[in-house]
Parts: structure tokens; sequence; C-alpha cells
């Protein structure tokens, strides 16, 4: 096979890869603005037919959707917050030269990437310490992680270096003043993606809800997501009456419910969508920075 | 500097004691900064590994992990008797073992990415297959079954165009494993091929050139080049992928999972959940839990000596 060929089939090989991943996410958008009808006769295949924002009216009319975006919002921004909290301190002290008992402190650390409770000793510790049904069932367990300790501890060795540090402290800086005025001021695209990282996983997270929580004004958007996705618990159909009054027939709700659907899909995924393009350099900075084996 | 070394060296001079107190009077600081983590880390890891102790007693809530009576393999016998736990193993195993199959796909893709030439076409095609990683696994799963709806879905209506009759794959356990299986490559091919492009990325060039001025083709170079060049990364990957060979992405599963396709969608993590949370058979679920830990950790342990054995890369 000479060069050109294949170049010619490799570009081949690779254009039928994106397409088969880009065609469910475009059908998707395609969706949830077209005519219900069209969707569901298999007419609308590609682009959208006789486009309709009536999907998208009924997901914003949903409490339930508007109540699961507030709690995830809070939740994750939450969650940010704790994980940093834990994380930049102990990451920053052991990339500290002068810390004793280094080695056990990491393994100490490691082990629990190789081993762990598991989820029923887990849930028995969380239920134990009465945060069943709380906020912080969802933000405290999971809020750190031994992947993450890794990666920010590398950044700090490399880009907080020991004499600055030294100097500082000759000049009588304590080693509180030296982390938040120095070594955080140096870090900030490490905190920047492991904010990311952390913001993204709890937004996408329902499993934690799914197991801590019963209250449903606690419930986070996704596990109101999967009541309509995936177990066809159409609370969301209830805003249909609202919104055409006269459409009354079975069939014809069973359709909006499938544009419904659609709809909250987008609904649910957008603030991703929209962040994604300008933070995707980060995260692939990331996965590397923690593939690195020192 | 200086007040480290002196502290550290006064250790063999008879008097450790005062040395460590000077040594922690000067770095508290850093202490209290380590601290919160690793509190952290014995509530919510330590204290569940030690709740482990359950499988092997009758846990009853007031007596707590230490109190509750002894009763030995009692809970692992039952397991190992009940008619469900070979049909669990073998569903953990073959799904495990699906996906493993899949493991060279990413590695495939990312070196025929590596091969276009840097421009538009290449950003675009990484952009667009790393978009799937960020959508929730719920969103996922309430994609595939829209699209598999056997009424109103895509998948459906293009069976119909060609003459065939559409069928509800969702309820047929035939169907689970692919459905399972090639969604998560969906999902996850166009991500999984970043750190392989960041291996291919520090293939020295001069070999490259040395390859094309002997004659090689392009194929030759990826076969006799970049794929030896990456070998080290590809090990070290799949033995991460061995030391999470049980744990399938049960979040999935059980998103998948219905009365109908149990048959082959119920695995041990999925019996874990049913048992232990909704039915509160803490003890036994625990058991069940362990024992797909050990083997995991089996597996894992395996994978490294092979794999240190084979091609001198490990992960210990």
């Amino acid at each position: 096979m000479s060069d050109k060929t294949f170049d010619i089939l490799n570009k081949i090989l690779v254009s039928l890869i994106v397409i088969i991943i880009v065609y469910p996410l475009i059908f998707v958008v395609s969706a949830s603005i077209s005519d219900p009808a069209a969707v569901s006769t298999g007419k609308m295949w590609l682009w959208p037919v006789d486009i309709t924002l009536d999907g998208f009216k009924i997901v914003f009319q949903n409490d339930d959707i508007w109540m699961g975006y507030r709690n995830t919002i809070i939740y994750v921004v939450l969650g940010i917050v704790v994980h940093l909290a834990l994380l930049l301190p102990c990451a920053y002290a052991l990339s500290r030269p002068e810390v004793k008992w280094k080695t056990g402190i990491l393994w100490f650390i490691l082990f629990t990437m190789l081993f762990n409770g598991g989820m029923i000793p887990t849930y028995l510790v969380v239920k134990n310490l009465g945060m069943l049904d709380t906020i912080w069932a969802i933000v405290i367990p999971g809020a750190l992680g031994a992947w993450s300790i890794l990666v920010a501890r590398t950044f700090f060795e490399q880009n907080v270096p020991n004499q600055l540090v030294e100097a500082a402290k000759i000049d009588g800086a304590s080693d509180f003043y030296i982390f938040f005025k120095i070594a955080l001021p140096l870090s900030i695209p490490i905190i920047a993606v492991m904010a990311l990282f952390h913001g993204v996983g709890l937004w996408n997270q329902y499993f934690s809800a799914l197991i801590y929580l019963s209250d449903r004004n606690l419930f986070p958007l996704q596990l109101i997501l999967r009541e309509i996705l995936v177990l066809n618990e159409m609370s969301a159909t209830e805003g249909v009456q609202d919104i055409s009054g006269s459409v009354g027939s079975f069939a014809d709700q069973v359709k909006i419910a499938a544009q419904i659907k659609y709809a909250v899909m987008i609904v649910s995924t957008l603030p991703l969508i929209i962040v994604y393009p300008f933070v995707q350099r980060f995260f692939v900075q990331g996965v590397l920075i923690g593939s690195v084996k020192e | 500097m200086a007040s480290k070394n002196s502290a550290s060296q006064a250790l063999p001079n008879g008097k450790p004691k005062t040395s460590l107190k000077k040594h922690f009077a000067a770095n508290w600081q850093v202490y209290a900064l380590l601290m919160p983590a690793l509190i952290y880390f014995f509530i919510f890891n330590y204290i569940p590994m030690y709740g482990i102790q359950i499988a092997f007693k009758d846990f009853i809530a007031n007596l707590g992990f230490w109190g509750s009576p002894w009763v030995g393999f009692e809970h692992f016998e039952r397991f190992f008797n009940s008619y469900y736990f070979v049909r669990l193993l073998k569903n953990t195993l073959l799904l495990s073992l699906y996906m493993l199959i899949l493991f060279p796909l990413p590695i495939i893709f990312a070196l025929s990415l590596h091969e276009l030439s840097y421009g538009k076409f290449k950003k675009w095609a990484q952009t667009l297959t790393y978009a799937p990683h960020f959508i929730s696994v719920v969103v996922v799963v309430g994609m595939i079954v829209a699209f598999l709806d056997p009424i109103t879905g895509l998948i459906n209506h293009v069976i119909e165009f060609f003459g065939g009759t559409s069928k509800n794959f969702l309820t047929d356990p035939d169907w689970f494993r692919h459905i399972f299986v090639w969604s998560g490559q969906w999902q996850s091919l166009g991500w999984g091929t970043i750190i392989y492009l960041a291996a291919l990325a520090g293939v020295n060039p001069e070999l490259i050139e040395a390859a094309k001025v002997d004659g090689a083709t392009r194929m030759q170079r990826i076969l006799h080049i970049n794929i030896p060049a990456i070998m080290p990364t590809i090990v070290i990957l799949f033995i991460l992928n061995m030391g999470s060979f049980m744990q399938i992405g049960f979040e999935k599963v059980l998103l998948l999972q219905n009365n109908l396709n149990s048959e082959t969608s119920d695995v041990i993590a999925t019996f874990v959940y049913q048992t232990g949370i909704l039915e509160g058979q803490y003890s036994f679920s625990t058991a069940v839990g362990l024992f797909e830990s050990v083997i995991n950790i089996i597996v894992l342990v395996s994978a490294n000596y092979l794999a240190r054995r084979v091609s001198n890369n490990s992960l210990w």
C-alpha cells in the first residue's frame, strides 16, 4: 500500500468514526426541536423538521426539573469547595521536603486506590454519621480521591520552587502564609482543572443520590432525569395538558412525551456543552499530568 | 533547609524526642495543612475497610461493626450455594471479558489520529470524539432507551425501512451485553486516545526519518516504530484495566436493567445494591462485595506479575 492510499484510507476511517460518534448527538438536538410526529414516525432523521419549541416549553414549566437543577448547582458548588479545601492543603504539604514519614503517608493515601470498603460498609458509615437525607451525603463522601492528590502534588512540586518557599521562610513567612499567598496564586491552572473535573463528576453522578437520599426535595437533576428518561415516570407530562389543553389523546401524549425526553437531555447537558469547548484543553492536561508516573 | 537538616541529624545524637518536638514546633503548620485530608481518608476509606468484618458477622445496627456477633463464613456459603451465584459470576465475567476484548480499539484510533497531518480536521476529530465522555450516564441510557424504542425509536425505523420487523432490544437478554459494551465504546473511544496520543507525540522523529530513508511504508513505520514505542503505556493501561476488571461501571448496568433482561444483566455489583441497600441484608451483601473485591485484587496482581515477566513493564 502506498503512502497516499494509506492517507486516504486513514482519513476515511477517522471520518467514519467521527460520524458514528457525532450522529446520535445531532439526532438528539434535532429531535428536541422537531415536530414530535415527524420524530416518532422516522421522518426526521438528521436535521430538524417543522421546528417547534413546545418540548422545551413543557420542560421549563416542570417544577421537578427546576428543583433538580437548583439542587445540582448547590451540590456542585459546595462539592467543589469541599474538594479543594481538602485537596489543596494536603497536596501542597506532601510536596514539601521537610514533611516526615512521607512514604508512609503516601501509602496510606495510595492504598485506598487498590482496596476499599465497598458499597455497603461505606453506606453504613455515612448512615452512622447522620448524613442520610442531607446535602452532606452528596458533598462529602467521594469529596477526595488519591488520584487528584497525586496530580496536584506533582503540580506543586514542579511549579512552587523550593528556593522560593525557603526564601519566604527566611523572611519570616509562616507555612500558612506561604500556602495561601505564594503557593495558591502560582497554582491557578491546577485549581481550575481539579475544580472542573470534580464539578463535572458531581453534575453527572446519580448513584450516591440514589442510595443516600430519599427526600424528593433534595433530588439532584440526574435523579429527576432518571425518572423521566429511564423509568418513564412522566411526571413531566403533567405539563402537557397545561400547554395544549385540547390535545388530550393518548397517542399525542406519547409523542409529546418522547419529545420532552430529547428536550430534557439537551437542557440537562447544556451547561457542559457550553463550557466544553473552552475547557477541553484543561481536561486533556489533567489526564496527562495524572498519567505521569514518577 | 538548614533547620530541617539539623533537626534530622540530631536524631542519632541521643535526643530524638526533643528534636522531634523541635521539628513539629517549627513545622506544625505544614502538618496542619495535611491533617484534614488524612482524617477524611480515615473516616471515609479506612473505617469502611474496618467495617468489612461484618461480612463474617451478623450485623446488628445497635452493636455496630465491632459488637455484632461472629458467624464465620456463613454468608459466603449462602452466596456460593445460592442458585444465582453461577449466573452472577458468569454475567460479571462475560461482560468484563467483552470489554477487555475491545481494549485495542482506542489504541487503533489513536494510531490513526496520529497519522493525520496537523490541521483543522485532526482538531475537530478530537474535539468531537471526546465530547460524549462528558455526557452523564443517565442521559446516555436515556438516549439508548429513546433510540431503541420499539415504536418511536430511530433504530427500529431503520430496521423497518429495510424491510425488517421492529423489536424491543432492551427487554431481550441476548442484546444486553452488546448494547452495554458498544454504548460504552461510543462514549469513551475518543477520550481513551488521549494518553496514547501523548505517548505517540514522544516518539523520536529521527527514528521515523531513518525508517523513511530506508524505504519503510507508513504501515511498516506504525508497526515497527510507533507501536513498540507506546508499548509501555499500553501495558500499564492494560494492567490498570485489569485492576478494575470486575468493576464494570455497574451504575449503567443498573439503569439498563429490567426484569426481562436480568438473565444477562444481573451482575455482582447490582446484586450487592439490591440485597444491601434495598433489602437491608448488610452482612450478606458485604460478603458478596468482598468476594468481588478479592477476585479483583487477584486479577490485578496476576496481570502485574505476567506483565513483569513478559514485557518488563509493570505497576510495581
